[in-house]
């Protein structure tokens, strides 16, 4: 790398990209790359096509070279998008990459004044101005690179998370999966079939299950959530809670010496509990005691303790006799795991639909959630698969399915989103009833029918052949007749033109789905942004929808948007190989955007020590004084340290103090007043 | 007004992490705003020294707006609500010195809220063309 001497006479190369038509559709570029030849410290300017294509990045290359330039700016799009291009582009030219700076004329200048050609232009010409200000002031940096443990972490237990850490472990990385209820298995394993298939969900599920309760390079923290969150890429320390669960593995009795102690799964501790309560995997539909399993499949089969319900009999305790399983003083306990990479599988609940009043939900028996129809028609559920309504056990014939339930609502009330697989379980339902009750007809009414995945739109065909009726028109209210619990659907039927007023035995609601309670609160610990809408911001919607913008934080499945089961194996495939890079290389490179003391300014006040968020800085003596000193291996580059020093002491590598400044007087003072 | 060709001068520090990508994203939506704010890009608002946007006034700026993470989404835990704290204090010092503290604007967008940059620029833009040039125009330099 050519060595550029300290004090020396900038010489700045400016590059101006057209971009096509998307900044040379606003902006005169020609007359930007004139202006910037008369700016001071530029030696070139010139101007292309697309500069990031590879005779682009050559003309900074040649450029370089040729001038002997010592910074480069590039006018193009976003530094977010292409810094790592035209760093690369610096760096073959001979130059640290960190001489280089990017002025955004397209993202935020050309598509946001594209009826204001002159003003445009007049704004990427200080674009222009304020970054060969800065660029003028960039010095060489060497970013630090830092090993990266062995280890990954994947938060959240569902189909998702399972093949996320199936993949890593089978990648030969140690992978810690975190489920925050009692077993793996998530929102799939209270389905009952899956579209367009057909497939039984449990046995599709359950192997999987299986595989990750088997594989030795998975350690299953069940009944575990995350607490705490330190550390960066490479090095996360994550601090979890084991909650207390009050029965121990085979394992565990081991170590508190019980031979052959540990649950085994029996069951007899269940047949002598006293305390009944709403099964929640049941959706509340049927009871479980205080110590339970949430269903006969569950991994790993350890029965656990309801402790806000348990009354602390005993009785369990002597049903569980010399295995010793049943602990219930059982405490909470904290472990802290140390792992390079995480993905977060968080997924999703479903949105509390009896907002959207006027259909009548958990005021009227017979209006039920989607989800609820899948634990009664399921073979396992609370009625062992006969679909009944919940106001007198009979089994209906006439059932309205109201798609949209919540979706694409923009009433303020629902979400404005498509939930995107309530389409095609719907038709599933409407399948399972044409199939299992005689003479019963679905009736869907629908916005519009989405079946756009592989073999979907024939599944779509197959059930309206099968004669299923479809109603084009959105629910506006339901009415429930007092005596016989039947239900007046009122809608308007916009293909006909008419209203309509249809008495069914039941109405099944499609509600739309949102994120789950625990995902605003683990986001936060990872420092992971949120759209809008609460789902878990990827990096890029396009070219990086498994990353996140913390590095090393990756997403799999709904918690990042809406999609249905293949997509989110498909998603949680590409997160575990996102995640699997890292520890693979065994080292990621840090941007050096550390703060130095300037020791010769420092009064060693400590004011900053307090403000670093990482505990980066401390005070120490120093031939005879107290100066600051920064822990670069806990340093992020924020820069509050630097914002605050009264001293002006503080050096923030690549945003420091005359750098910003000669930004600002770039703009204020350098223009045409 | 006493110039009518005046047009403010505005600029605005703001977050890579999120601000900066409100920014872009409104960019990628072609959300039109009018064009007279500047945009400089820092790591994060914690890292804005009071002096900057002394600095910048000094220098005849019309407006600063600063533009940061929500609170809780700071990508480095809390500098936006440092930040924050710093701002509040500046714009008494404004009002010291016979500023209006309108001209200093600290706003929360974040990296999903393209269209809410948008109104913000609309915003910042519209207070300051109602205040007029700033006052200490005429001794920058």
């Amino acid at each position: 790398m050519a060595e550029v001497k300290k004090n020396e006479e900038p010489r700045i190369g400016v590059f101006v990209c057209h971009c096509g038509t998307n900044i040379a559709g606003s902006i005169d570029v020609k007359a930007v790359m004139e202006y910037a030849r008369t700016l001071p410290n530029v030696a070139i300017a010139d101007d292309y096509q697309y500069m990031c294509s590879t005779p682009g990045q050559n003309k900074i290359a040649e450029a370089i070279a040729e001038q002997k330039l010592t910074g480069v700016v590039v006018a193009a799009c976003s530094p977010r998008l292409h810094e790592p291009t035209f760093r690369n582009a610096t760096k073959a030219g001979g130059l640290n990459p960190f001489r280089f700076e990017m002025a955004n004329i397209r993202e935020q200048n050309s598509w946001v004044h594209m009826h204001q050609p002159e003003e445009a232009t007049a704004k990427a010409k200080d674009a222009v101005r304020i970054a060969v200000a800065k660029a003028s002031l960039l010095e060489d940096l060497v970013p630090k690179s830092v090993p990266v443990e062995k280890a990954a972490m994947v938060v959240g237990g569902g189909v998702g998370g399972m093949q996320a850490a199936l993949d890593l472990a089978n990648a030969g990385i140690k992978t810690y999966l975190v489920e925050k209820s009692p077993t793996i298995g998530g929102r799939m394993s209270q389905l009952d079939k899956t579209f367009p298939t057909l497939d039984c969900s449990q046995c599709i599920l359950t192997p999987k299950m299986v595989d990750v309760y088997r594989n030795e390079g998975i350690e299953l923290l069940t009944y575990t959530e995350v607490e705490q969150v330190e550390g960066y890429i490479g090095n996360f320390d994550v601090t979890l809670r084991k909650k207390a669960r009050g029965v121990i593995t085979p394992a565990e009795a081991e170590a508190r010496g019980i031979v052959g102690g540990g649950c085994t799964g029996c069951g007899d501790c269940v047949d002598v509990c006293p305390v009944i309560k709403p099964n929640p995997f049941e959706l509340g539909m049927a009871p479980r005691k205080a110590i339970y399993i949430y269903h006969p499949q569950v991994s790993p089969l350890i029965y656990t303790v309801d402790f806000d319900a348990c009354v602390k009999c005993g009785l369990c305790v002597e049903a569980c006799g010399e295995k010793k399983a049943v602990d219930l003083e059982m405490k909470d306990e904290l472990m802290t795991v140390k792992v390079g990479t995480v993905v977060l599988a968080t997924g999703y609940d479903i949105f509390p639909i009896e907002k959207k009043f006027e259909w009548g939900y958990k005021n009227y028996d017979n209006v039920i959630t989607s989800l609820e129809f899948e634990r009664l028609i399921c073979a396992s559920g609370p009625t062992g698969g006969h679909l009944v309504r919940p106001s007198d056990g009979e089994t209906p014939k006439k059932i309205a399915f109201v798609l949209c339930a919540g979706s694409r609502d923009s009433t303020g009330v629902g979400k404005p989103y498509c939930s995107r697989f309530c389409c095609m379980y719907s038709l599933k339902h409407a399948h399972q009833i044409i199939e299992k009750i005689p003479g019963a007809i679905p009736y869907i009414f629908y916005m519009d029918i989405r079946s756009f995945g592989k073999m979907y739109e024939e599944f779509y065909y197959r059930i309206q052949n099968e004669g299923a009726k479809f109603i084009r028109g959105r629910v506006a209210n339901i009415l429930e007749d007092p005596v016989t619990k039947n239900l007046h659907v009122n809608a308007e039927d916009t293909l006909l033109g008419r209203p309509i007023d249809m008495e069914v035995d039941m109405v099944v609601l499609a509600a739309a789905i949102q994120p789950t309670a625990e995902t605003e609160k683990t986001r936060r610990l990872f420092g992971v942004s949120c759209s809008q809408d609460g789902w878990l911001l990827e990096a890029h919607p396009k070219l990086n929808p498994c990353g996140t913008t913390t590095a090393g934080v990756y997403l799999a499945g709904v918690c990042q948007g809406p999609k249905d089961i293949p997509d989110t194996v498909a998603q949680a495939e590409g997160a575990a190989s996102a995640a699997s890079i890292p520890i693979h290389r065994g080292e990621v490179e840090l941007e050096p955007y550390f703060a130095q003391c300037m020791e010769e300014k420092c009064a060693g006040c400590g004011l900053c020590v307090n403000q670093c968020p990482y505990g980066a800085l401390s005070l120490v003596e120093k031939d005879g004084r107290t100066v600051m000193q920064v822990t670069e291996a806990k340093c992020k580059g924020c820069g509050t340290c630097g914002g605050f020093c009264p001293g002006g002491a503080i050096w923030m590598q690549h945003f420091a103090t005359p750098q910003i400044v000669a930004q600002i007087d770039a703009f204020l003072l350098g223009g045409e007043q | 007004m006493a110039d009518e060709n005046w047009k403010p001068k505005i600029i605005a520090i703001i977050c890579n992490w999120c601000s900066y990508a409100g920014a872009d994203l409104a960019g990628g939506a072609r959300i039109q705003y009018p064009p007279d704010i500047r945009a400089i890009r820092v790591m994060c608002t914690g890292r804005i020294d009071p002096l900057f946007i002394l600095k910048a006034f000094q220098d005849g700026a019309d407006g600063v707006l600063v533009s940061g993470c929500h609170f809780g989404d700071c990508h480095y835990l809390e500098g936006n609500f440092k930040a924050a704290k710093r701002m509040f204090l500046l714009k008494s010092v404004l009002k010291n010195i016979g500023l209006d503290d309108k001209r200093l604007r600290m706003t929360f967008v974040s990296a999903s809220e393209g269209a809410k940059w948008g109104m913000v620029m609309e915003d910042v833009i519209k207070t300051i063309n109602e205040l007029g040039p700033s006052p200490l125009k005429e001794f920058a330099r």
